[in-house]
């Protein structure tokens, strides 16, 4: 198997094929970003596509100081976040994702993992409830990690912006997550 | 120093987005209230970071789709490449040919004036 190092020196040489086996490799993962940004898997495709499309078109100015899935993410979330002030211009229904999951990684004891599995899905779920500027910046820092300059700079808004949003997300998690339990066993 | 001075600054510990002094760590580490509600952050994010490995499977089709239009992409590129190409080669020769004609204008200039000084 090819490393990913050399597919990307060959891409930026202007190897196509070597573009599409990274496309292929990184596919699942950045449709999973596009969907859980968008809500909506029609538009996580239009936005995955944009997304690699722009980055074919720069991949010469990847110089490598990041991650290349840091670089996938900081494009795929800058296209979610043009694709949805559109979209918010002409639609506002509510966000339902809908997908099964495919793979998730738990290798506790079957109890365990079905109490994860349980927290997992509450937690997922309200995530898919938070308003889009929300859940942007939440699925961005704690599910992928980026830093609060870098998601600042895709969805153009101020690092104290970013953070303000964070601490929003992060209440309304926490209040749906486990007030939703705490009445759950009160039943 | 009572919980809800500080509740508000607890969803911006768990990760250190949030700073404070000495007093009010002392404060936190010892209140109850705000353990349990860290820990509850905590579970949180380690669920959301559990989020990142936990793929959405996309409809079948969309993979071929986007390399299609990378096919795509590549081919405008080559026709523009083309088209620069083939661009530069006409300005090339229009700036050629008024080189040329430059050159030929100046000579029968040359000529005609060297022609005059002759004759008179």
């Amino acid at each position: 198997m090819v490393e990913e190092g050399e597919l990307v020196k060959a891409a930026q040489a202007g190897d196509r094929a070597a573009f599409d086996e990274i496309v292929r490799r990184t596919y699942l993962d950045l449709f999973t970003l596009a969907a859980r940004l968008t809500g909506n898997e029609e538009d996580a495709r239009d936005v995955v596509q944009d997304a690699y499309l722009r980055a074919w078109r720069a991949i010469d100015k990847f110089r490598g100081d990041a991650q290349l899935s840091t670089w996938l993410y900081r494009i795929t979330a800058n296209c979610a976040s043009t694709h949805l002030s559109r979209r918010r211009r002409n639609r506002t229904e509510p966000l339902g994702l809908g997908f099964e999951p495919v793979e998730s990684r738990y290798d506790a004891q079957p109890e365990a993992a079905a109490e994860s599995n349980l927290d997992l899905a509450r937690i997922a779920a309200a995530v898919d409830a938070l308003p889009p500027k929300l859940r942007a910046v939440v699925v961005l820092r704690d599910v992928y990690g980026l830093p609060h300059e870098a998601i600042a700079d895709e969805l153009g808004i101020s690092v104290s912006a970013a953070k303000v949003r964070l601490h929003r997300a992060r209440k309304r998690l926490r209040d749906d997550v486990f007030e939703e339990r705490r009445s759950a066993r009160a039943v | 120093m009572r919980y809800e001075d500080v509740a508000d600054l607890i969803p911006g510990l768990v990760d250190g987005t949030v700073s404070i002094d000495d007093r009010t760590r002392v404060f936190i580490e010892s209140d109850l209230r705000c353990q349990a509600e860290l820990a509850r952050y905590r579970k949180l994010l380690r669920g959301l970071g559990t989020l990142r490995t936990t793929y959405l499977e996309p409809a079948p089709g969309g993979l071929a789709q986007t390399l299609n239009a990378l096919a795509a992409e590549g081919e405008r590129k080559v026709a523009r490449s083309i088209l620069t190409g083939r661009r530069m080669l006409v300005a090339g020769a229009a700036l050629g040919g008024a080189a040329v004609a430059t050159a030929a204008t100046a000579a029968v200039v040359a000529a005609r004036s060297r022609r005059r000084l002759v004759t008179g």
